[in-house]
């Protein structure tokens, strides 16, 4: 029996799977693209929910590591190695050590310090990436296709794409959910409601917080290596603060703390951005003050709203 | 002749610190006395550049322009204040980042709505403009000279605000322990709409002395808003000495080292690897040093609260 608390992220899931089988949708897949972007930045929401929601780090500078994931697809392509097996644990590794580095001396601090280090971390990979002429610097560079898997070209069609990125996003939210129920996931919990008390019952938080804070940064280097692919080019552009802004965006859209939520957070934050932008060139004029009622009216964003239909609050 | 351009630099730096000053002298409190994380603030310099290229269009005098302004920005800041930010104090800091960065993402598309998306122009005014011999050899540009002593004198008249006059106590007051103020009968949202509005127009202020010489144009304020973070982070929250002595160390050392970091690389590198090294390192140099200081010292130079 399927219990009551399964029935959003199966329903999700579900609906993710079906999609392609009920077409192409129009010239170039254009739907089918839309919906693997949505997949690609649910990833990097699910990966920052995990350090916003569950470890309430304000983390600023998360694209960074959608940044760097980018980078190791580009930087790899242009010396000619495309192969996907070398690919992913090069952008993973790297994520995790600019994670490492960077979360050991952001976790000294607290509260706005913490924010705002986070985001001078997040500049330095952005202008790190500027400074590197030889990849094509401010303008960024275009890649000769997408990566191989053991040689094959296999995810040359949006079709496949499609079902390579809805593998990993299911992947990390597996992951991801069994990080958050597992002990060590309660205790990042702990350290959320009362840091004193769980210092006090022997918990040394900032082992426990660098932990989480490098698994995030590597699961959003995932993220990173899948967008590179889509669009096949990489650029700064992907790790420019305000694309920070824009992933705790989708976080808070879809309810802190949820994973569920980070996703529908991102389809909703992604769709409302394609669909707005249809109408109208300011759709930014219409979309900021959305935020800000949000912000105002409505606490605990998309998730919030669902719990209080449904009357279901697991902490997932 | 490199010391020349030395001195040139120099004076650039200090003109960037001094405007980063501007805009982190208001800010600094609005995080520091109501511990409220505004990412808005950089849309008040903006805000200030297209009011003085508006008005200075209008009335075609520079001064006039920045007269008419002045008290818009001052405006513009309390509207913010009363419809927006005061909902937000009591809220965490992740409500505030959204609510602020959506506020951002309003007034850029909105100045592109209202005055175009090309960059507006505004003339030096008449008897600022041209250049005056510094040192044989050293020419610079008078109006560059103006923002910086302009800039200079502000921070003068807000160290004497804060240290001599009662509502500058109470402010500094708020910053190290807003409760405990409240707590003493003073009606801290007053002071909150006060502090508020003033850094709204010191940042106004900026904006309207760099139109001259900058391009006046959507989302100007972004980047500048970042600079501003680091200097307030550096300088320590609530504290405008810390923002005085950190913008000028931001100013500097970002002007400085983009300018002189590859020459300086080059002592100890090949020259096609220093000047390498020096584009990716110039840029970074100023979050390095916001790491390192925050290492040490994890609450910035001069913490006001204890």
């Amino acid at each position: 029996m399927i219990m009551r608390r399964e029935i959003l992220p199966l329903s999700i899931f579900l609906a993710f799977a079906v999609l392609p089988l009920l077409g192409d949708f129009g010239s170039d897949a254009f739907i089918l693209s839309i919906v693997t972007r949505v997949m690609i930045f649910a990833i990097a929401a699910v990966s920052l929910d995990l350090i916003l929601g569950y470890g309430a780090l304000v983390s600023f500078g998360h694209a960074a590591f959608l940044g760097i994931g980018a980078y190791a697809v580009g930087i790899l392509s242009a010396h000619g190695i495309r192969e996907a097996a070398i690919q992913i644990p090069a952008a993973l590794i790297v994520s995790a050590l600019f994670a490492l580095l960077t979360g050991a001396i952001s976790l000294r601090t607290k509260g706005i310090y913490f924010i705002m280090i986070t985001l001078a971390f997040g500049q330095m990979a952005y202008f790190f990436a500027v400074s590197l002429a030889a990849y094509g610097g401010d303008d960024g560079m275009t890649l000769p296709g997408r990566s191989l898997f053991f040689g094959y070209d296999i995810v040359q069609s949006e079709r496949a794409f499609y079902f390579l990125v809805f593998a990993c996003l299911i992947a990390v939210y597996v992951a991801c959910r069994m990080i958050v129920t597992s002990r060590f996931g309660r205790v990042i919990r702990g350290a959320r409601e009362n840091p004193q008390r769980m210092e006090a019952i022997g918990f040394s938080l900032f082992a426990y917080q660098l932990t989480i804070y490098v698994i995030a940064g590597t699961l959003c280097g995932l993220a990173g290596f899948l967008l590179a692919n889509q669009t096949q080019f990489v650029s700064p552009a992907y790790m420019t603060w305000q694309r920070s802004g824009e992933l705790i965006v989708m976080v808070l859209l879809g309810g802190l703390g949820s994973l569920n939520g980070a996703i529908l957070g991102a389809a909703a934050f992604l769709l409302l951005e394609e669909g707005l932008s249809h109408f109208t060139e300011y759709w930014k004029l219409y979309f900021g003050p959305f935020l800000v009622l949000v912000v105002l009216f409505a606490r605990g964003g998309l998730m919030g709203g669902f719990k209080r239909l449904t009357g279901t609050d697991d902490g997932r | 002749m490199s010391l020349t351009l030395l001195y040139v630099q120099t004076l650039n730096g200090l003109q960037l610190g001094v405007l980063l000053f501007l805009i982190a002298a208001g800010l600094t409190l609005v995080f520091g006395v109501m511990d409220f994380v505004n990412l808005a603030h950089g849309v008040q310099y903006m805000i200030g550049a297209y009011l003085a290229a508006m008005f200075t269009a209008l009335t075609g005098n520079f001064f006039f322009g920045l007269a008419l302004a002045l008290p818009s920005a001052l405006l513009f800041g309390l509207l913010l204040e009363f419809f927006i930010f005061r909902h937000l104090y009591a809220r965490d800091h992740l409500d505030q980042v959204l609510a602020t960065f959506g506020i951002i993402l309003t007034l850029n598309q909105a100045v592109k709505v209202i005055w175009g998306a090309a960059p507006l122009s505004v003339p030096i005014p008449e008897i600022f403009s041209g250049s005056v011999v510094l040192m044989p050899g050293l020419l610079y540009p008078v109006w560059r000279l103006v923002i910086i002593a302009s800039g200079i004198a502000i921070a003068l008249l807000l160290g004497i605000l804060a240290t001599k006059t009662r509502i500058g106590m109470l402010v500094r007051a708020g910053a190290t322990n807003a409760p405990m103020v409240s707590a003493l009968g003073v009606d801290i949202g007053r002071l909150f709409m006060i502090v508020f509005g003033f850094g709204a127009m010191l940042a106004g202020f900026a904006g309207a002395m760099v139109a001259p010489i900058l391009s006046v144009e959507p989302g100007m304020g972004d980047n500048l808003l970042i600079l501003t973070f680091v200097v307030i982070v550096i300088g320590g929250i609530g504290s405008i000495r810390g923002a005085f002595i950190a913008a000028l160390m931001v100013g500097l050392v970002d002007t400085l080292g983009r300018s002189f970091g590859p020459s300086i690389l080059r002592a100890f590198l090949d020259p096609s690897a220093a000047a390498q090294t020096g584009r990716a390192l110039a840029p970074m140099l100023i979050y390095i040093l916001m790491a390192a200081v925050l290492f040490f010292r994890p609450a910035g130079l001069f913490p006001a609260k204890k």
